[in-house]
């Protein structure tokens, strides 16, 4: 090779210590039942919840440029899902975790049909009020609790010591696939396309992107990582309603999450899912105010810092830790 | 048979509510195409304004001109403050701000009102009803709701059409820079189209106050009922809108005859219904 070469590469010295890094949390994260107590393994479920959910609203806004806020729609059908096929059904509690991201996928197909007649500002209305459709019909379902909503008895039959280590495996393992789904899937050839169309859809669909097809694909799989999180948190908590399965605040933490993260990076969710489990440890006992700080800085982010916490911190030390981009590099 | 032309017409004259959500929600998309999420929190937010102004001991007669320049003003304001900043900067910037926005409003008036019920004194207005027989009775505040909200429907039209504000609103949505090179200046244009929207919704915010009793939390709703009815009478009509409220409020309120947990639902189903059918909407503008 002469002198002057060009190199395409992908990864960083960052991203090798990141993965070195990542490989010994896999292992802890992985042995983690065995050595910490159940309350932390129920902060650590949710935690992993919020981390997934921000992936996949990222996918859906930050690269696909759909932003939805009716993705509790599907956080509270997967949730459904749980409690229809273990208590009605009889199936174990377990399985139904990744029926319930298969249930939410199978609804988002048609869903995606209808809310894709709407564009930008209206589509995100439209995303808003079928999840009001969902919360309105499962409230008048009346065999599973209707509006006042149901306890998870299947669970009961269950002992503590198999139901909390188990819970946390499949939390685990959902956080994990969905990290390495979402990697994946951004440095394949889909994932060129979606970053193409992140940055101009026009431009993209003049070199041949089908972004209708890409689109649709996007809003299935968050659909379908929004369900099996349904399942996975109410496994958790054990018992639940319309009013709090279908609720809007669900996609507005995602929303400010993504937002004050850095929204279009693989990054910035997890970061900012890391910022709001230390705000909300530390100032949640200041009830609303709590929630008007956090919506006042995202909007503050929106406004003077767009690229959030992590694009302003990759900028800085040009720090990719998910190496999805290729690099043109000179050879020494 | 009776009961239900009664049903009907309360779903028409409810409709005239949403007609005038709607408007506001239309007018600034019209504009600058922008989608406001907090759309019904500010509605609500006038009726807060309004109950405020109550209690100072003003009744609802003279409190509502005050609410409507306080919220001509607050949004001037806000538009030539902050939603001026997030226009031209792509998709995300105008959601995601007036998302936050709305979760702010929602949290204050529940810090400042709790989350009881309230519900703006309007005396003898509110149980007052014009009888038409002996089964029908039509209520003069949700009668005279709707004859403003299509007075008002006709004022906007003239606004829009006869005036030179109205023409100066028209160029700079169509073409900013030109209107500019005109000597219109766009972000003063813009703040003025939502001042009036804000006035608009003001006005829809004391009536809805008027009419039921609502919480901090009753925003999101406002803004779905709006949407609905845009999207069902077809985007940028401005009758197809009314029509769209009107359908509106008539299903709900024949769901809510069927059953008291369906009314919402079959409002959100005929407009599904419209989505899939008639994605254009029943009365697309035809030009």
């Amino acid at each position: 090779m002469s002198a002057g070469a060009k190199l395409v590469t992908r990864a960083t010295r960052a991203s090798r210590a990141a993965a070195v890094a990542g490989a010994i949390a896999l292992v802890a994260g992985a042995a983690l039942p065995w050595w910490a107590g159940s309350a932390s393994m129920r902060l650590l479920i949710e935690f992993y919840c919020f981390v997934i959910m921000a992936q996949m609203w990222n996918l859906l806004a930050g690269y696909g440029g759909l932003v939805s806020i009716g993705q509790q729609g599907f956080l509270g059908l997967g949730g459904y899902a749980l409690f229809a096929l273990a208590n009605h059904a009889g199936l174990n509690p377990f399985l139904c975790v990744p029926l319930a991201g298969l249930l939410a996928a199978l609804v988002a197909w048609p869903s995606a049909k209808i809310v894709f007649r709407l564009r930008g500002g209206y589509f995100a209305i439209g995303t808003w009020a079928l999840a009001e459709v969902f919360r309105l019909i499962l409230a008048n379902v009346s065999a599973l609790g209707g509006g006042s909503g149901q306890s998870l008895r299947a669970m009961a039959s269950i002992a503590k010591s198999t139901r909390e280590p188990a819970a946390y495996l499949i939390a685990f393992a959902a956080l994990v696939c969905a990290l390495a789904a979402v990697y994946l899937l951004l440095r394949s050839r889909f994932g060129l396309a979606l970053t193409a169309i992140r940055d101009s859809e026009r431009a993209s669909e003049s070199q041949g992107i089908d972004t209708e097809f890409t689109k649709f694909w996007v809003y299935v799989v968050s659909a379908a990582g929004f369900g099996v999180v349904g399942a996975i948190y109410y496994m958790n908590i054990l018992r639940i309603s319309p009013n709090a399965a279908f609720d809007v605040s669900w996609t507005a933490y995602v929303i400010f999450i993504v937002v004050i993260g850095g929204i279009g990076t693989i990054e910035g969710p997890i970061v900012g899912t890391l910022l709001f489990f230390v705000l909300r440890e530390t100032l949640s006992s200041y009830g609303s105010w709590y929630l008007i700080a956090l919506g006042a800085i995202a909007v503050v982010t929106m406004l003077w810092f767009p690229a959030g916490l992590w694009g302003a911190l990759s900028a800085r030390f040009d720090l990719h830790l998910f190496p999805v981009r290729r690099w043109l590099r000179q050879v020494p | 048979m009776v009961g239900w032309i009664d049903t009907v017409i309360q779903g028409v004259l409810l409709g005239g509510l949403y007609a005038l959500f709607a408007m506001g929600l239309s007018l600034v998309y019209g504009v600058m195409r922008l989608v406001n999420i907090a759309h019904g929190d500010f509605i609500l937010l006038a009726a807060y304004v309004a109950l405020v102004f109550q209690g100072a001991g003003l009744d609802v007669a003279a409190a509502t001109p005050l609410v409507v320049a306080v919220m001509f003003l607050g949004g001037y304001v806000l538009q030539r403050g902050i939603l001026n900043r997030t226009l031209g900067k792509g998709l995300l910037p105008p959601l995601l701000v007036t998302f936050g926005l709305s979760v702010v409003i929602q949290n204050v008036l529940l810090q400042i009102f709790s989350a009881d019920s309230q519900a703006l004194r309007a005396e003898a207005l509110t149980t007052a009803s014009l009888r038409l027989g002996d089964a029908i009775a039509i209520g003069w505040l949700p009668l005279g709701v709707f004859l403003v909200a299509l007075a008002l429907g006709f004022g906007l039209q003239w606004l829009f059409a006869r005036t030179g504000f109205g023409r100066a609103l028209r160029a700079t949505s169509d073409d900013q820079e030109t209107a500019q090179l005109m000597g219109i200046d766009h972000r003063h244009m813009y703040a003025l189209a939502t001042a009036l929207a804000f006035a608009l919704m003001a006005l829809a915010g004391v009536f809805a106050g008027m009419r039921t009793s609502f919480t901090p939390t009753d925003g999101p709703a406002n803004l779905l009922f709006a949407f609905e009815a845009v999207v069902i009478g077809g985007l940028g009509s401005f009758w197809g809108t009314f029509a769209g409220a009107t359908l509106l409020g008539i299903a709900q309120s024949i769901g809510f005859r069927l059953n008291p947990g369906w009314g919402l639902l079959v409002g959100h189903l005929a407009f599904l219904a419209v989505l899939v059918l008639r994605p254009e909407g029943l009365f697309p503008r035809t030009r």
